[in-house]
């Protein structure tokens, strides 16, 4: 359901059972390597594990599909973008041009532009499970304890956890209102005309605005009423010790970050270049593409 | 000699936003160990003086202050509100928007958190905390599955474990079910006795707050205090008349038999009450007090057959539930939170779709028309006007369901005017929405809906968050609407509402139908008052001691406090 969409799963598994911490620490490890590379082995090799580590978290892709579909909507954006504003950005970093066809002026479709999109919505794809994995397995209480413990100051990690919690809240919110709205005759399906159904959906935006702000008010008298912000420093009720496991997995990542890097930067380029030299390997990413564009 | 407290001595505070002080020249004393419940109607300042005491006031609301007010004999002034939340434990009422930790331990434990306690000794103190309160074996638990009664108890330990030696309930009645509050105020009292602390309540449900033992009432009227002395001399005064809260009815009773009350009958608990001396005044007002009228039926409007609902399989919301409306009736759906109440509203309204039997209006199947359709023949008006006012003017919020339907401006004009007249809104029709107040924001969702000239009305706890006055009033104008011929549906758990305004009332409890009757008669049967959260009145407990039927002394006392009303008792219909 829709209104459970980024918040805690519960379930037995070896990642639930890391510290919210270790999974904040290793998540940034992971972004890291995920960021500076570029090399499709290491994009690869990073995706499928990914997707290894989602199977043994037991959370099922249909309990994140929504967000999911966001996400993926806006990388297909950003992909048009990316060609519109730079269609010769991947000619530029691997050097060579071998067009496909081409459409108009400099828009043309190379293989080298296709290959470096493809290495940037990879990139996505090894994060976006990673991110998604921390957000629904980290339980709500020991979130903002994790990100405090990382060294973020424990009022910004309050607030971070507290929108969190606040989203199933607001989703409910929203949901009564815009059926009351709909009961005064206001049409939010398909029926109605695009910028009609905006505009309509603003008439929904003002109350929850209005009713959110009372809420507001009351959790932050509530919270100053019994201390919040009085030392530099708290404590978290709900915080874990570092186990064994913590230690361990953090190792693990840790030498998955190093050798990464390592990879990426043996030849001095954070580009895996397929069409430079390794002509073999060139002409199979050609085939494949051929496959898939047939 | 008792140590003195918390001390004002000629305290004024006036809000930087407003024009006039909140707060006149306050002289107040308590003393340590003492109960004591600040009583007033919305806007007497009874709120405005309990953010003085938590410091509230004038650290996050600010504004002007003068004279002085000592808390453990230090100068407010001079410290700032963490200091003072050590001294005094604040519980704000509605617990559900107050609770900032996840779960009932984490809850308790925050204000510990931010002392930076260790996690060991906090630990400790959280478990002892709610050994005090009873809600020790519910630690784990998320606060949003707990009950009513047990949210009231989390809130309550997560002041008591920073040991403050004063705390403040800030109307902790407001938004429970009967059943709740009463075990609420007893939880206060359980608490005063093992930890032997001040208590200071803030309240308007004077009879409620009285179930358990208070020391001295303090009652506020536009700013002033108005009055301080015990319950019962209170209760022996005329001041309550003259500040619009609510007597207890079994006060009321004996008043309208003619008795004069006095501190020495110590009217303060019924069970104290001397009864001697106007016995026989209460039992000849009973002989000579009309009956009822009974109703007439007239046709059906709205029938709900064999009707259920889940939203997961296997947890029925609703089960097979049955009953007819009359046209041109007043009827209250009660039951505890959770019962299926709101649901069932929903259903009614289309905005869920049953998964079995069927909705009919004035004989027709109505069961798949969609909210639009429906919305001409029944409308809802929300419990909160902030969830539903979404246009600045007032004209363009009443004028929206018209406008959204495409009506001609003039005919838009027209039955906006007609609405805004109906509800005492139109000298308010060039207003923008925010300068009014909570109430007649209810009166303008009320009108918005109206407009839509709708046969069904559905108010959802539409006295909910109200004083005493406020709830006269919106009550009576919707009598008002209801003798033009509107049948009106309350979803509340407002015993009075039913009492005084319902003469038929249906109960649910767990997704089925327990009661169906008349509103006196169901508050005198104790299964179902127990399982639907009610609580019986004290009319009731009054009628047992004159060893008279409970249900028609009930009865007789509506019918007569009606007679009243419309003998030019009431209140200015704009406020």
């Amino acid at each position: 359901m829709a209104t459970e969409m980024l918040s805690y799963i519960e379930r037995k598994s070896p990642v639930h059972e890391l510290t919210g911490a270790t999974k904040l620490i290793l998540f940034l490890m992971w972004s890291f390597a995920a960021m500076l590379t570029y090399d499709t082995r290491v994009l690869l090799f990073l995706f499928l594990l990914s997707l290894v580590i989602f199977y043994i978290s037991r959370i099922k892709i249909r309990e994140v599909l929504f967000i999911l579909l966001f996400i993926l909507a806006f990388l297909l954006l950003n992909n048009i973008a990316i060609y519109i504003f730079s269609p010769g950005q991947g000619v530029k970093i691997y050097g060579t041009s071998h067009v496909l066809f081409s459409i108009a002026g400099r828009y043309n479709i190379t293989w080298e532009q296709l290959f470096y999109q493809f290495n940037i919505t990879l990139k996505y794809f090894t994060v976006i499970p990673a991110a998604l994995l921390f957000i629904v397995t980290t339980h709500p209480s020991e979130f903002a304890a994790s990100l405090n413990k990382i060294g973020i100051s424990y009022r910004i990690s309050f607030a971070v956890a507290l929108a969190l919690r606040y989203i199933p809240d607001i989703q409910r919110d929203f949901h009564n209102i815009a059926l009351s709205q709909q009961a005064r005759g206001l049409d939010m399906s398909r029926k109605e005309k695009l910028p009609k159904r905006i505009k309509n959906a603003a008439t929904i935006l003002i109350p929850l605005i209005l009713s959110s702000l009372d809420k507001i008010e009351t959790i932050s008298n509530a919270m100053e009423l019994r201390g919040f912000g009085k030392n530099k420093k708290r404590t978290w009720y709900s915080a874990r010790p570092f186990q064994l496991k913590d230690y361990a997995t953090m190792a693990v990542f840790l030498a998955i970050l190093v050798a990464s890097l390592l990879v990426t930067f043996h030849d001095g380029s954070r580009f895996y270049n397929p069409f430079l030299g390794h002509a073999s390997v060139g002409f199979l990413i050609k085939a494949w593409f051929g496959v898939l564009f047939q | 000699m008792k140590k003195p407290v918390i001390e004002f001595q000629n305290y004024t505070f006036q809000y930087r936003s407003q024009a006039t002080p909140t707060l006149h020249d306050i002289n107040l004393t308590i003393y340590e160990g003492e109960s004591v419940l600040i009583l007033g109607q919305s806007g007497s300042g009874k709120s405005t003086l309990g953010h003085c005491i938590n410091g509230l006031i004038p650290f996050s609301y600010k504004g002007k202050v003068s004279g002085s007010l000592k808390i453990n004999g230090k100068e407010t002034k001079d410290m700032d509100i963490f200091s003072i939340s050590k001294l005094v434990g604040t519980v704000l009422q509605d617990p559900d928007g107050q609770f900032i930790g996840l779960t009932v331990g984490e809850d308790i434990a925050f204000a510990l958190e931010n002392e930076g306690l260790a996690l060991r000794d906090m630990h400790d103190a959280v478990d002892k905390a709610a050994r005090t309160v009873g809600i020790e074996n519910k630690l784990s638990a998320h606060v949003h599955e707990l009950s009513g009664g047990q949210k009231q108890k989390v809130s309550l330990a997560g002041v008591m474990v920073d040991h403050t030696g004063i705390l403040l309930f800030d109307e902790p009645l407001a938004n429970l079910d009967p059943a709740t509050g009463k075990q609420a105020i007893q939880l206060i009292s359980d608490i005063r006795k093992k930890a032997n602390v001040t208590v200071i309540i803030i309240e308007h449900r004077l009879e409620d707050v009285l179930a358990e033992k208070i020391d001295r009432v303090i009652v506020m009227d536009e700013g002033n205090m108005i009055s301080d002395c015990t319950p019962d001399e209170l209760l022996s005064s005329s001041v309550l008349e003259t500040c619009h809260i609510r007597e207890p009815l079994y006060v009321k009773a004996a008043k309208y038999a003619g008795c004069r009350i006095t501190p020495e009958m110590h009217p303060a608990h019924l069970d104290t009450f001397q009864l001697s001396r106007c016995k026989d005044a209460l039992l000849n007002w009973y002989k000579h007090a009309k009956k009822p009228v009974a109703r007439i039926e007239t046709e059906p409007v709205l029938e709900i057959h064999h009707l259920s609902f889940s939203y997961k399989p296997g947890q029925p919301v609703l089960k097979n539930l049955s009953f007819t409306i009359q046209k041109g009736e007043m009827v209250s759906i009660v039951g505890k939170n959770g019962a299926g109440k709101s649901t069932l509203s929903r259903l009614i309204c289309g905005f869920e779709q049953p998964s079995s039997g069927k909705i009919f209006y004035k004989g027709k199947d109505v069961t798949n028309d969609t909210i639009k359709e429906r919305s001409l023949r029944i409308g809802m008006v929300m419990q909160n006007p902030n969830q539903m006012i979404s246009k600045h003017m007032i004209f363009d919020e009443i004028a929206l369901g018209l406008a959204n339907r495409g009506i001609a401006p003039e005919e838009i004009k027209k039955r906006t005017e007609n609405a805004m007249r109906l509800c005492g809104l139109y000298p308010f029709r060039n207003w923008p929405v925010s300068a009014l107040s909570f109430g007649q924001k209810k009166r303008v969702t009320i009108a918005s809906i109206l407009v839509l000239e709708p046969d069904i009305l559905i108010l959802d706890e539409p006295t909910a968050g109200q004083d005493y006055m406020h709830y006269h009033e919106i009550m009576e104008f919707l009598v008002e609407l209801n003798k033009k011929g509107i049948t009106i549906l309350f979803i509340t758990h407002d015993m009075h509402l039913m009492l005084e305004y319902t003469p038929r009332a249906i109960v649910l409890a767990d997704g089925e139908k327990i009661a169906d009757g008349s509103a006196a008669g169901i508050l005198t049967h104790p299964d179902i008052i127990r399982r639907a959260n009610l609580k019986e009145t004290s009319l009731y407990a009054l009628a047992n001691r004159l060893h008279l039927n409970p249900e028609s002394f009930t009865e007789r006392f509506i019918t007569y406090e009606r007679g009243l009303e419309t003998n030019g008792n009431r209140n200015a219909v704009l406020y």
